[in-house]
């Protein structure tokens, strides 16, 4: 038996490292992989409530315990399009700038 | 007691995957980190039960989504990153604000834990693909139907976006 929180503080400390690496990376890669790293936070976050309600049955029937599972597999076909949608903009980001530093991207013009 | 122990031994080096990932200088170096953080994170989901998450976690996230960014990095060549002024403004205005939040995040949780409970490993087959399909084809068809909708956009414009200009 592990309490929930111990689930929330991990996905929260991720979180954080999300965040803070999206701040503090100049590299246009590693800070994708920022977003990359809190969007996962937010998934343990929903499977750890998932588990929780299944638990904890409650009246209320609108509530199924599932579909934190099934909004972590959106999250999932979300960040698949993401990370191939933004790593084409890097690619062609790259091709006219020579760099992947973002503060030398400072235009939005190609 | 032996679920207390995997969670804190994953939770560890999951955090330390993150802590890795920020502190590397190469953007190889931070990818490596964030596949272990990914693998870690896919053998947490199965102590909360979530068979199917896992197995998606190391296929979609592990293994197709870092594949991707490996291919990219070594496409573009990308070397370790330089320092420049900017980073040391969001230096000293980023780490105080994630401190912040952090603690205001990790206070709520701490003061708000007992009313919370707790998570055990499922005995019954809760996070099976079975279950999962079921609810995924019956009550969120339609969310489905338009995530794949998304997927041809971002295809679409994948294509549009790397392809050479002449």
């Amino acid at each position: 038996m592990v309490p929930l929180s111990w689930y929330l503080i991990l996905s929260g400390i991720l979180f954080s490292l999300g965040v803070l690496g999206f701040l503090l990376k100049r590299n246009i890669i590693t800070i994708f992989m920022s977003i990359e790293l809190m969007l996962n936070a937010v998934n343990l976050s929903f499977v750890a409530f998932a588990n929780y309600w299944n638990t904890h049955p409650v009246a209320d029937k609108s509530i199924v315990p599932l579909s934190g599972q099934v909004f972590v597999f959106f999250v999932m076909v979300v960040a698949a399009a993401e990370a191939a949608v933004g790593l084409a903009i890097i690619i062609s980001v790259y091709r006219t700038r020579e760099t992947l530093n973002v503060d030398r991207v400072n235009l939005l013009k190609l | 007691m032996v679920h207390q122990v995997l969670f804190i031994v994953f939770g560890l080096i999951c955090v330390a995957g993150a802590i890795n990932l920020l502190v590397q200088r190469h953007p190889i170096s931070s990818a490596l980190s964030l596949v272990v953080v990914m693998a870690s994170l896919a053998l947490i989901y199965l102590l909360l039960g979530a068979e199917f998450v896992a197995a998606i976690q190391v296929i979609v996230y592990a293994g197709a989504i870092m594949v991707l960014f490996v291919f990219v990095i070594m496409l573009l060549n990308a070397g370790a990153e330089e320092r420049t002024r900017g980073s040391r403004i969001a230096l000293f205005v980023g780490v105080p604000g994630v401190i912040i939040l952090a603690g205001t995040v990790g206070w709520m949780l701490v003061s708000g834990s007992g009313r919370l409970g707790t998570v055990s490993i499922s005995s019954s087959n809760f996070g099976e693909t079975h279950n999962i399909a079921h609810l995924l084809f019956r009550d969120f068809l339609l969310p489905f139907e338009i995530t794949s909708v998304l997927i041809l956009i971002a295809i679409m414009g994948a294509v549009v976006l790397g392809k050479r200009e002449n």
